[in-house]
């Protein structure tokens, strides 16, 4: 019971830094709108006489003093309004998250690669270290981690698509909407269109996940609970796969979580190059445009992200170390 | 007696670059692209900033060993008729220009943080500590990108490209000093510790002296290591910014800006623009992780006994 209650304890202490974190999140959008943006350019363009100008900003309460404005761009938040496109003309939020399926489809398919690879390439690595295979593969993820993301992807595309003709260079194809969400996982054009963006961006967090996959095995390999299964008659398939590989998972968990800021950015890089219809790309197209109210909604809305991804990670971590047991509670 | 001991250096160098052919060509390499970048002035045929010294009728020509080149042009020229030769040249300076001043930054605050957070320790040490913590939660790469982006979309692409050079060293260098501050704390910690801290401390040294006299020369080696492979860091994230056209703009190219600007061109057909700088790029970061690298096993006592 006690283990329980400190577990939610945890749980709700963690919940109340992440509003926090989130509000400062808020406070910084808002000064970035406060000196970069002019809120009324987004509704009346530039060709409006001043004394107009100077009316609708009393009416519109922005000649206010700044607390008085915080605490009404607060209240918006709150109800999932952050303002207004300049070049779209529709609420920032609609735009952001409508380009999220395809953000959220390309990270998706590289995190499955990721997984798929890490996981038996960073066993691999631990349990027989001294193997040709082994220093392969850890001399190919030093060169992963050598080549910046969106060089892997130009080599792809000038390999794939210029040489080859195998596969699309940009774009995401033909998708379907379901709704709420297009998407691009359901026809094979495309499948087709998402597999080179997705091998470019697992590209650079492959090695990291290969590398940490294996320090952690190694690290649960060197405890007595290994031996000791082993000595029960436990096979070595299972001995690796059911005990060791659970404890190793936990560091990385912590760590994948942390990586999370490096992988949106990542993500831009490869939504770039492939010029790939995602939240990074609408990004630069905000910023070399100007509009301010856009460029602070997918900060507010990537920091959300961020914030949600850590609280879980966090939350994960909990539930995932043995010697916090919540179930062993009841 | 400094003879005898230089010879045991000399020879243990030796030693050690045979045991690592990899590091010695890394070296190398690396050797001749920084002298050649330093250079640039005295050997490129062309000055790549000087818009009126190329002509837009040898705009897209190939490199020397394809079909319709010509030989003026070393490795082609890009669409604006910009010897390419001459752009990697300058552009690898400033590539390496920016990745080095950045980990200057980050060092210069990095190790002073951890120096006084480990040689302190207390209240100083957490608020240190807490701080880095929360710095290396954010990305730098993503943090780098979105104050650029706030500079491009406030400021507009010209003042912003006067700037770039000095914005991208502090923003790359403001960024990572956690690094060195969590490496210059934890080999504080254990210096600290030692007999000729305590006899320093007894004969009278002031804190700053036996900080800076006698625990930072201790801890360097440490710091070498990760300084070099902060240095492929910066000059990576400069590249991606750039790429990104948050970067050096094109009138001033670094390996990025180039990279950025021949990728338009390669569905033409015309590759080498785009790709001939992002191997030098390529070149460049392998080369110093694999210096970085060896580096730590040589420098790192434990890692000599395996």
């Amino acid at each position: 019971m006690k283990a329980f209650a400190s577990g939610l304890a945890f749980v709700a202490r963690r919940l109340s830094q992440a509003l926090l974190v989130m509000l400062a999140i808020l406070v910084i959008a808002f000064a970035v709108r406060q000196s970069l943006g002019d809120p009324l350019r987004e509704i009346m363009g530039q060709a409006v006489p001043e004394s107009e100008r100077a009316e609708l900003r009393h009416e519109l309460g922005l000649d206010a003093p700044w607390p008085a404005q915080l605490a009404r761009y607060l209240g918006r938040a709150a109800t999932g309004d952050l303002g207004t496109s300049i070049i779209y003309k529709r609420p920032t939020v609609d735009v952001v998250l409508a380009k999220f399926p395809a953000s959220f489809e390309l990270v998706f398919g590289a995190s499955l690669i990721v997984l798929l690879l890490s996981l038996p390439g960073g066993v691999y690595c631990a349990v027989r270290p001294q193997s040709l295979g082994a220093r392969l593969i850890l001399g190919v993820s030093v060169l992963g981690i050598s080549v910046p993301v969106f060089l892997t992807g130009i080599f792809l595309i000038t390999v794939f698509s210029v040489w080859l003709h195998w596969l699309p260079a940009f774009g995401r194809g033909e998708t379907i909407d379901l709704g709420v969400w297009q998407s691009g996982l359901l026809t094979l054009d495309g499948l087709e269109h998402l597999l080179l963006p997705a091998l470019t961006l697992s590209s650079i967090m492959l090695p990291l996940f290969i590398r940490l996959v294996r320090s952690a095995m190694l690290d649960e390999l060197g405890h007595d609970y290994v031996r000791t299964a082993r000595a029960k008659g436990a096979s070595p398939l299972r001995v690796w796969l059911v005990h060791a590989l659970r404890n190793a998972l936990l560091p990385l968990v912590a760590v994948g979580g942390l990586q999370i800021g490096t992988l949106i950015a990542y993500t831009l890089l490869t939504e770039t190059v492939f010029q790939w219809p995602g939240m990074g790309f609408l990004f630069l197209e905000a910023v070399t445009r100007a509009d301010i109210p856009l460029i602070t909604t997918y900060l507010v809305l990537v920091g959300l992200l961020f914030v949600i991804t850590n609280t879980l990670v966090d939350i994960v971590s909990l539930m995932l170390d043995p010697r916090v047991s919540l179930e062993g509670a009841r | 007696m400094s003879v005898g001991a230089s010879e045991t250096r000399t020879r243990a160098l030796a030693g050690f670059a045979a045991a690592r052919p990899g590091a010695v060509l890394a070296a190398v390499l690396l050797a001749v692209v920084a002298a050649a970048a330093a250079l640039a002035p005295l050997i490129a045929p062309q000055n790549p900033f000087d818009l009126s010294s190329f002509d837009l009728l040898d705009a897209e020509l190939p490199p020397v060993w394809q079909q319709s080149s010509d030989p003026r042009f070393l490795l082609g020229t890009d669409a604006q008729g910009r010897d390419l030769f001459s752009a990697i040249l300058y552009g690898t300076r400033i590539s390496l220009i920016v990745g080095i001043l950045a980990v200057v930054i980050q060092a210069a605050i990095g190790v002073t943080l951890g120096l006084v957070a480990g040689y302190f320790g207390g209240r100083v040490d957490g608020l240190v500590t807490r701080l880095a913590d929360i710095q290396l939660s954010l990305s730098t790469l993503m943090m780098a990108i979105i104050v650029m982006a706030l500079f491009r979309a406030g400021l507009g692409g010209e003042a912003l490209s006067r700037f770039a050079v000095p914005l991208l060293v502090l923003v790359i260098g403001l960024a990572e000093w956690p690094i060195f501050a969590r490496t210059a704390r934890a080999a504080t910690l254990v210096e600290a510790a030692k007999d000729y801290v305590r006899a320093a401390r007894a004969v009278g040294c002031s804190d700053l002296a036996i900080v800076h006299r006698h625990i930072l020369p201790n801890i360097l080696s440490p710091l070498v290591v990760i300084a070099t492979t902060q240095v492929a860091g910066a000059v990576m994230a400069e590249a991606a910014l750039s790429f990104l056209g948050l970067g050096m703009p094109v009138t001033k190219p670094s390996l990025g800006t180039l990279i950025r600007s021949g990728y338009d061109l390669m569905f033409a057909g015309d590759w080498w623009v785009t790709v001939l700088p992002g191997l030098v790029l390529v070149g460049v970061l392998i080369s110093v992780n694999v210096l970085g690298d060896a580096l730590r096993d040589g420098l790192d006592p434990r890692r000599r006994v395996r």
